[in-house]
């Protein structure tokens, strides 16, 4: 009789990360930024039609780096559990803070008890009417939860783009000043990004009801300038 | 907790409705939508709030909707100011008549419905999709509707954005969708205001004019229909007005609504004066 052989819990995790991560540091980067007038969410993004950042709620945008199957059923996972709560309580109720808790035990679960981690890293982002309530809520693929403030930088080279992005960022920066810090943080000092291969949107802050929106075409191109 | 299973549901469901269905079936183990559900009363009570008149123009740049104030329940007033025009999404809007609470409850679905579809979708349904989508509601309200007689019959009008052209639907309580090309009205008083509206309605009508139109057809209902509340000059409560053109869904201040009153009650008041015809 063969005996199985014995992994300990230690290195089953240790191997699960690794593997996310390792999955996830194959993509690009992204970055969310409070500034003066709403939420900015930028992303080094070549696909004009598959989407890495979009609206969950009236206030709430979600953005995510990883496998694209992955973080698009969780996406869709969060569109319903916020529709649902809206629709069963009050629009008013529907807060990034619970979304990030069903989606940290989400990918908690499914870390410890699957063969295989989900390979994504989430960032769900709501405004506030004033900067001081903007939330940053950043997930990572075993469901540890950061809630951020100021800037959040999600993907695989992180902590390079975290450093260039803080060095530049400024609370109460105007959208333009804002993106082009985003814009060369997440480019580097070797390289420029043009605006086709980014996907930009913001969560305005005074809008009245569906604060998401994306920035595309002409608008883009002016902010950057 | 249904958020935490859906990993495991690959299937992108865009419609809310089929996800509330589902939620609601896996709590109570049968679905308790309020649409589509059967009763067990068989007369309409008098105590149920009623809605009523409710008018859809185009004009040259889209559709401008209106709808007056009034709730009734039997012979009592329920409500003064209750709003029957309400936006949809961005280009469309919906208004309703019929039984107040199932009403409101069909538009905050409705409204649900197409946020969701376009949330899940990353692009918003089409002005006829929009259409039968709302059809299908008020089939699923049928068993009610003939029951209980508990109608709810809703104008749906949107400017077609692939299109470039206003459009209006009327429903019937089976659910049949029908396109008007030039207008609408129903509800109570609808027939009133359909005539008011059938005698100065042409092609190329400006905003202005069509705004005056809707306001003088809802005008003409509440004078004929009970259940139609005109203009409440003592306490400032006016119909509600809205446009919808390539630019979005708008609704009309009340203060320039509150002029256009005057002016009409001015001219009727000329015309008495006179001794003519209004």
């Amino acid at each position: 009789m063969s005996m199985p052989y014995y992994v300990s819990p230690e290195q089953v995790m240790k191997d699960r990360a690794d593997y996310a991560r390792k999955g996830i540091s194959r993509g690009r980067s992204l970055c969310g930024l409070v500034a003066a007038d709403g939420i900015l969410i930028v992303a080094e993004n070549h696909s004009r039609t598959l989407h890495k950042v979009s609206e969950i709620y009236d206030r709430i945008g979600f953005a995510a780096v990883g496998r694209y199957n992955e973080f698009d059923q969780l996406r869709i996972a969060g569109v319903r559990a916020a529709d649902m709560k809206g629709y069963n309580y009050s629009r008013e109720d529907v807060e990034a803070r619970s979304l990030a808790n069903s989606y940290a035990q989400m990918l908690g679960q499914v870390f410890t008890h699957e063969m295989k981690p989900l390979e994504v890293e989430i960032l769900v982002a709501e405004v506030g009417r004033v900067p001081d309530d903007d939330r940053l809520f950043h997930i990572l693929y075993d469901g540890t939860v950061f809630d951020e403030e100021g800037t959040s930088v999600l993907g695989g080279d992180a902590e390079t783009i975290s450093s260039r992005l803080k060095a530049s960022y400024e609370p109460g920066m105007d959208r333009s000043t804002a993106l082009k810090a985003a814009v060369a943080a997440l480019a580097g000092p070797d390289r420029t990004l043009a605006g086709k291969e980014l996907e930009v949107a913001i969560l305005e802050r005074t809008t009245a009801r569906r604060a998401f929106r994306r920035i595309e075409n002409g608008e883009l191109a002016s902010l950057m300038n | 907790m249904s958020f935490a299973n859906s990993t495991d549901r690959i299937d992108a469901e865009s419609s809310f409705l089929a996800v509330l269905a589902r939620q609601q079936r896996e709590q109570f183990g049968e679905s308790r939508l309020p649409l589509g559900q059967t009763s067990q009363g068989s007369t309409v009570s008098p105590m149920l709030t009623h809605a009523t008149t409710i008018v859809a123009l185009r004009y040259d740049d889209g559709v401008v909707m209106g709808g007056d104030r009034r709730a009734t329940a039997g012979n009592v007033i329920a409500h003064r100011n209750m709003d029957k025009v309400f936006p949809a999404d961005r280009h469309s809007g919906v208004s309703i008549s019929g039984v107040a609470g199932l009403a409101s409850e069909m538009v905050k679905l409705f409204q649900l419905e197409l946020e969701h579809y376009e949330k899940v979708e990353g692009v918003a349904l089409s002005l006829e999709g929009k259409a039968t989508r709302l059809s299908n509601m008020i089939r699923g309200n049928l068993p009610m509707a003939m029951q209980s007689g508990m109608v709810v019959i809703p104008i749906f009008a949107g400017y077609d954005l692939r299109r470039d052209v206003g459009r209006i639907f009327n429903f019937d309580v089976t659910g049949g969708r029908y396109e008007e090309m030039e207008f609408h009205a129903t509800g109570s008083g609808g027939t009133y205001a359909r005539s008011l509206i059938k005698q100065r309605w042409h092609d190329g009508l400006h905003r202005d004019q069509a705004i005056e139109i809707a306001l003088a057809s809802l005008f003409e209902a509440a004078d004929e229909d009970s259940a139609t509340g005109g203009p409440d000059v003592v306490r400032g409560i006016y119909p509600t007005i809205a446009t919808i053109t390539v630019d979005g869904y708008t609704d009309v201040a009340e203060s320039e609504i509150a002029t256009l009153f005057e002016a009409l009650l001015a001219r009727r008041n000329a015309a008495n004066a006179t001794g003519g015809q209004s």
